[in-house]
């Protein structure tokens, strides 16, 4: 079971990964233009693609569902009846 | 002639991996669906990835990159590189988990056990059918489209192969690699196809780097300067609105019956790690190419009668021959990666769902069900390319369908999230979340069908002060609230519905929360030492 403090500090990275979707400064500006070529907002959201990696990277890290690992078939259901055939 | 043959030897190749995978197949439901449960954890990554990209990715992007500007990519990718990965990575690895324990192959299975209610079921797979049969068809439209394209080399129009021979070629490949091989067929396939796709887009802009006077840079700024062009590298043609209500749209991805299905499979949860942190990094891949290809195409090839060919158009006029029919094969790659997934989600539905949900299997066997699968997977398959070639002029009915059906899957987001997080949630709050996305739907279909875009249908205050709370915006969709998207309301909507209507009733027996929410393990009181008086 994770700690509250954990849960919280992770609920509030995502939300602010998903409020940083919003990026307003960059909505009627097309320079500067990143490596000489790619305007501002494209660039942004290709970084902001990098964001979403890692923050799905630190999910991984910190909110793994571990106890889903041992998940094991039940005796009396269709997959647990599969296990026992093969 | 050379594309043409390029693909062709690329079709070819996956039909033959259909019949490795057919030898490699045991005559049960779970190895012809599921692969036996039993996919690693890079093959699931590309094929998860392969299962959720269609042309669209690829053609659409550019194209719509084309008309509307560089904001096309944060509308629809980078959002989606957020969204997806995090419905996966919360609800994909319960789902994997309870498919696990309790033998569920679809999601109709698991909410029919978690509500104790077969007609639940019954709706949500009529509503899942109903929404995912256009996406099929337009996938076998966009294939035929492709085809005929790409072997026009000249612009005659008079392709090598014409728009009902493409259809047919791909329905053909596509049958044939499910019928035999079924996920396993159809997972391997995928690991050439988004190797492939994934690919494109580097590949793409290397060329056309290679081939442009002056380097991008120049035609980037050409674009900026020009008061009619300059939009397209902005977004200040982009109602915020618009650009947050699609945000919304990714939450579909996970309730795609084909997306769900695919999450069954996996052999081990952990599966799921390398998924959701390389998914945002494949849409990078394959989205930013496409979207600034797009946006140049405006620059350097002027008006084009056919945006969504932009790319295409670009391959011609900047890429050798022979590249162009890999690209061309990278392109029917993701046509087919995903109409696979479609069809055999179909057929894994019909068959679990409804035939053996309701009789089949304790009649006829279980190598009857593979038999029935693989019959529906026929019929599905012709019913829909008559359909693509009968209404090859009405595409854009589909287009339309396809594009509320994104909004419909997701605003049955609330009904997945309440089956595996909230206790106190029943069938009732299901059935109307269900019934609300339906009725939904349909409402704002015939609107569509009976407005003209800019039309307003309901609206509070007069003049400037106006709030336009229902109405067709300038390219024809039915908007909400001054700008927002149908999904808004959908989705908010549909979760309310599921909240108020459990409320009001009575949930589920106890057997099925304990089975569902079993009670944590309290940890064990030391046993008091027995006292042994001497």
């Amino acid at each position: 079971m994770m700690k509250p403090i954990k849960a919280i500090l992770l609920t509030l990275l995502v939300l602010v990964v998903y409020v940083l979707h919003q990026d307003f400064w960059n909505w009627k500006k097309a320079e500067p233009l990143v490596f000489g070529f790619l305007p501002i907002g494209l660039a942004y959201h290709a970084a902001y693609s990098v964001l979403a990696s890692i923050t799905m990277a630190v999910l991984v890290k910190f909110a793994w569902p571990h106890h889903l690992e041992n998940v094991k078939p039940e005796p009396g259901s269709s997959a647990g009846q599969e296990e026992s055939d093969h | 002639m050379i594309p043409v043959i390029v693909i062709l030897l690329y079709l070819a190749v996956i039909t033959l991996v259909g019949v490795v995978a057919f030898r490699r197949g045991k005559n049960n439901t779970e190895d012809f669906f599921l692969a036996s449960r039993s996919v690693g954890e890079m093959v699931f990554f590309l094929s998860i990835f392969a299962t959720n990209m269609t042309a669209f990715a690829i053609l659409g992007s550019s194209g719509q990159a084309y008309r509307q500007g560089i904001g096309i990519y944060g509308l629809m990718a980078s959002s989606s590189g957020l969204v997806i990965p995090l419905t996966i990575f919360l609800i994909g690895t319960r789902l994997w988990a309870l498919g696990k324990r309790f033998g569920h192959q679809t999601q109709v299975a698991f909410f029919r056990d978690r509500w104790e209610c077969d007609t639940i079921g019954t709706v949500i797979f009529v509503l899942s059918a109903v929404m995912l049969i256009p996406y099929m068809i337009i996938s076998i439209m966009g294939g035929g489209t492709v085809l005929a394209h790409l072997s026009d080399s000249g612009g005659t129009n008079t392709p090598l192969i014409p728009y009902w021979l493409g259809c047919a070629v791909v329905a053909v490949v596509v049958t044939l690699g499910v019928f035999l091989g079924g996920m396993r067929g159809t997972v391997w396939v995928n690991i050439l196809q988004t190797t492939l796709f994934l690919c494109f887009g580097a590949v793409a802009v290397l060329t056309i780097s290679h081939a442009l006077p002056g380097g991008f840079g120049e035609y980037v700024t050409r674009l900026a300067g020009d008061p009619k062009t300059s939009f397209l590298v902005t977004r200040e043609k982009m109602p915020p609105q618009t650009f947050w209500s699609y945000t919304l749209i990714p939450l579909s991805s996970i309730m795609f019956p084909h997306m769900a299905i695919m999450c069954f499979s996996a052999r081990k949860v952990t599966a799921f790690r390398r998924t959701v942190v390389l998914y945002p990094i494949a849409i990078l891949l394959i989205w930013l190419p496409c979207v600034f290809l797009g946006v140049l195409g405006a620059a350097t090839l002027g008006k084009v009668g056919d945006p969504d060919g932009i790319l295409l158009l670009m391959l011609e006029k900047y890429a050798p021959v022979w590249l162009a029919g890999i690209l061309g094969a990278g392109i029917i790659s993701a046509v087919m990666g995903s109409d696979a997934h479609q069809v055999l989600a179909l057929s894994t539905m019909f068959t679990k769902d409804i035939y053996q949900h309701y009789g089949g299997r304790e009649k006829y066997g279980e190598k009857a069900a593979v038999y029935f699968a693989r019959g529906f997977i026929i019929v599905v398959t012709v019913a829909a390319y008559v359909i693509a070639l009968e209404l090859k002029e009405k595409q854009g009915i589909f287009e339309i369908a396809v594009r509320y059906a994104f909004s419909g899957f997701a605003a049955m987001a609330p009904v997945m999230i309440a089956a595996l997080f909230w206790k106190r949630s029943t069938k009732w709050g299901a059935l109307a979340a269900t019934v609300f996305t339906a009725a939904c739907l349909l409402y704002f279909a015939v609107l569509q069908r009976t407005h003209r875009p800019g039309d307003v249908i309901w609206q509070i205050g007069q003049g400037t002060e106006a709030i336009k709370v229902l109405f067709l915006n300038p390219r024809g969709d039915v908007s909400f609230w001054n700008g927002f998207m149908t999904v808004v309301p959908m989705v908010f909507g549909s979760a309310f519905c599921m909240i108020a209507a459990s409320l009001v009733t009575r949930p589920p027996s106890q057997a099925s929360l304990d089975k569902y929410f079993p009670p944590r393990k309290q940890p064990s009181m030391p046993v008091p030492e027995p006292v042994h008086n001497a």
